[in-house]
C-alpha cells in the first residue's frame, strides 16, 4: 500500500514537470531557425491616409467625359456590361452592376432640391459612386463583416466573406452596391487579367481603387478625369483636396443622414 | 439462443461491409499520382516562395493567408526567409510561373477530389489567355 502511494506521487511528479517543460521546449524550437522568419508589409510605393477623399468638379464634366471616366473604372474592374441588347431591357435594369454612373442632379442630391433649379444644373451630368462613409450603415449592416473600413477610411468589400444576403444594398442609402444575379464573366467585354473578376452571387461595389493605391497610383477614375476630379487625404489639412475644398463651395450627398459621404461636389 | 448463426453471419457481412475501402484497394491496381510539370520559369527558378515540401503541403493554407492579409490589411508583399520579396497575388504572381494550370494545379486536385472555387473569380491564367 505506502510502495503503490509512493510510486503514484513519482510519476505524477515526473508527468508534471513534463508538462511544464514543453512550452519552454517548444520555444526554443521555435526560435532556432535559419533566417529571418517569413513576414508581410506593405509596399514602399503604397499611398496612405486617414479618410481618402474625392472632389468631382461637375463644372468641367460634360456626357463625353463621364462616359470616358466609367468606362476607365469599369474596364480595370471588370465590371460586367448586362446590355439589354443581350438579355432584353427588363433584365438589364435588374441585373445590372455598376461601381460609378451617371445620373441627374435631383436623383443624386434628393435632399438638395430648389423648387426651380438652374437650366444649366439640371442638365449637367452627375457622377456618383460609393461615398466611402465615415459611419458607413453597410458596414453596420453586414452579417460576416465581408464589407468593413478599412484605416484609410475605404469602405471595401471582401468578396471572399460576402454571403450575398444584401443587407448592405438595404442598409446603402446611395445605391452604390449592386448585386450579381448571374455569372458576369460573359459579359465583360474586355477582361483586365491584373485584376479577378466576381461571382454569382455576391454585391460588389467601388474599392476606391485600392489595388491601385496599393502600389501608389491614383484611382482610375480621377487619372481619366484629366483634373476634374482630386482625390486625397480629408484629414491632412495640407493636401490638395483640402486646398481644393477650402477654395470652392462644396456640396455633398445625403448629409442629413449622418453617414458622412467623402465624395465632394463642386456645382 | 438460436440465431447464433445469423448473427455471426451478419457481424461478418458487416465487418466485410464497412472495411470494403481498405482491402478492395489492396487489390485494385491504384492510381497513379499525377505527374507535375513545371514551365521552363518554374524551373528556372528552381524554389517557389517556400520550400517544395511547403509548398506542397500547405499552399492552401499559405494562400489563405495570403488573401486575408491582402484584403483585410493592405498588405501585399510577402518577404519570406531568404528575404525575397512577391506580390501576393494568385494570379499575377502564382499563375505568372505557374502559367501551366491545367498541367499543374489541376491535375493534383483532380487526383485528391478538390475543386477549389478560387478559379469562379480570379483568373485562371494571365500570360496565355491573350
Amino acid at each position: 500500500m505506502e510502495d503503490s502511494r509512493r510510486r503514484f506521487l513519482k510519476i505524477a511528479g515526473i508527468a508534471a514537470l513534463g508538462m511544464g517543460t514543453a512550452p519552454v521546449i517548444d520555444a526554443v524550437a521555435a526560435s532556432g531557425g535559419h533566417g529571418a522568419a517569413p513576414h508581410m508589409r506593405k509596399g514602399d510605393d503604397a499611398l496612405t491616409a486617414k479618410q481618402w477623399g474625392l472632389v468631382i468638379d461637375t463644372t468641367k464634366l460634360d456626357h463625353e467625359k463621364v462616359e470616358h471616366i466609367i468606362e476607365a473604372c469599369h474596364s480595370t474592374h471588370n465590371v460586367p456590361n448586362i446590355s439589354a441588347a443581350k438579355v432584353g431591357q427588363k433584365v438589364a435594369t435588374r441585373h445590372e452592376i455598376k461601381w460609378i454612373w451617371e445620373t441627374h442632379y435631383h436623383n443624386a442630391f434628393t435632399d438638395l432640391r430648389p423648387q426651380y433649379l438652374s437650366e444649366d444644373v439640371e442638365e449637367r451630368p452627375f457622377l456618383v459612386l460609393c461615398n466611402h462613409c465615415e459611419e458607413p450603415p453597410c458596414v453596420q449592416a453586414c452579417p460576416t463583416q465581408a464589407t468593413f473600413k478599412r484605416p484609410d477610411g475605404i469602405v471595401l468589400m471582401d468578396f471572399h466573406r460576402c454571403i450575398g444576403c444584401r443587407f448592405c444594398m438595404a442598409a446603402c442609402p446611395y445605391g452604390s452596391r449592386s448585386f450579381n444575379l448571374r455569372d458576369p464573366r460573359p459579359f465583360i467585354e474586355k477582361t483586365n487579367l491584373a485584376f479577378p473578376t466576381r461571382t454569382k452571387g455576391v454585391v460588389e461595389k467601388c474599392n476606391f481603387c485600392a489595388e491601385r493605391l496599393a502600389v501608389g497610383q491614383p484611382p482610375a477614375c480621377v487619372e481619366a478625369s484629366e483634373g476634374a476630379m482630386v482625390f486625397g487625404d480629408l484629414e491632412d489639412p495640407h493636401s490638395e483636396i483640402r486646398e481644393v475644398l477650402r477654395e470652392h463651395y462644396t456640396i455633398r450627398r445625403k448629409v442629413s443622414l449622418g453617414t458622412g459621404p467623402a465624395v465632394y461636389y463642386i456645382i | 439462443m438460436n440465431d447464433k448463426g445469423k448473427i455471426i453471419a451478419g457481424i461478418i457481412i458487416f465487418f466485410v461491409v464497412a472495411t470494403f475501402p481498405f482491402w478492395f484497394n489492396m487489390f485494385v491496381e491504384k492510381t497513379p499520382a499525377p505527374e507535375l510539370v513545371l514551365t521552363a520559369k518554374a524551373q528556372a527558378a528552381k524554389v517557389c516562395v517556400r520550400d517544395t515540401a511547403f509548398m506542397k503541403a500547405n499552399h492552401m493554407q499559405l494562400l489563405d493567408e495570403w488573401r486575408d492579409t491582402v484584403v483585410r490589411k493592405a498588405e501585399r508583399i510577402y518577404v519570406n526567409a531568404e528575404g525575397k520579396e512577391f506580390n501576393m497575388s494568385l494570379s499575377n504572381t502564382c499563375l505568372d510561373c505557374h502559367s501551366n494550370k491545367a498541367e499543374f494545379c489541376d491535375r493534383c486536385h483532380q487526383y485528391a477530389s478538390i475543386e477549389p472555387y478560387c478559379w469562379d473569380c480570379h483568373i485562371d491564367n494571365p500570360k496565355e489567355t491573350k
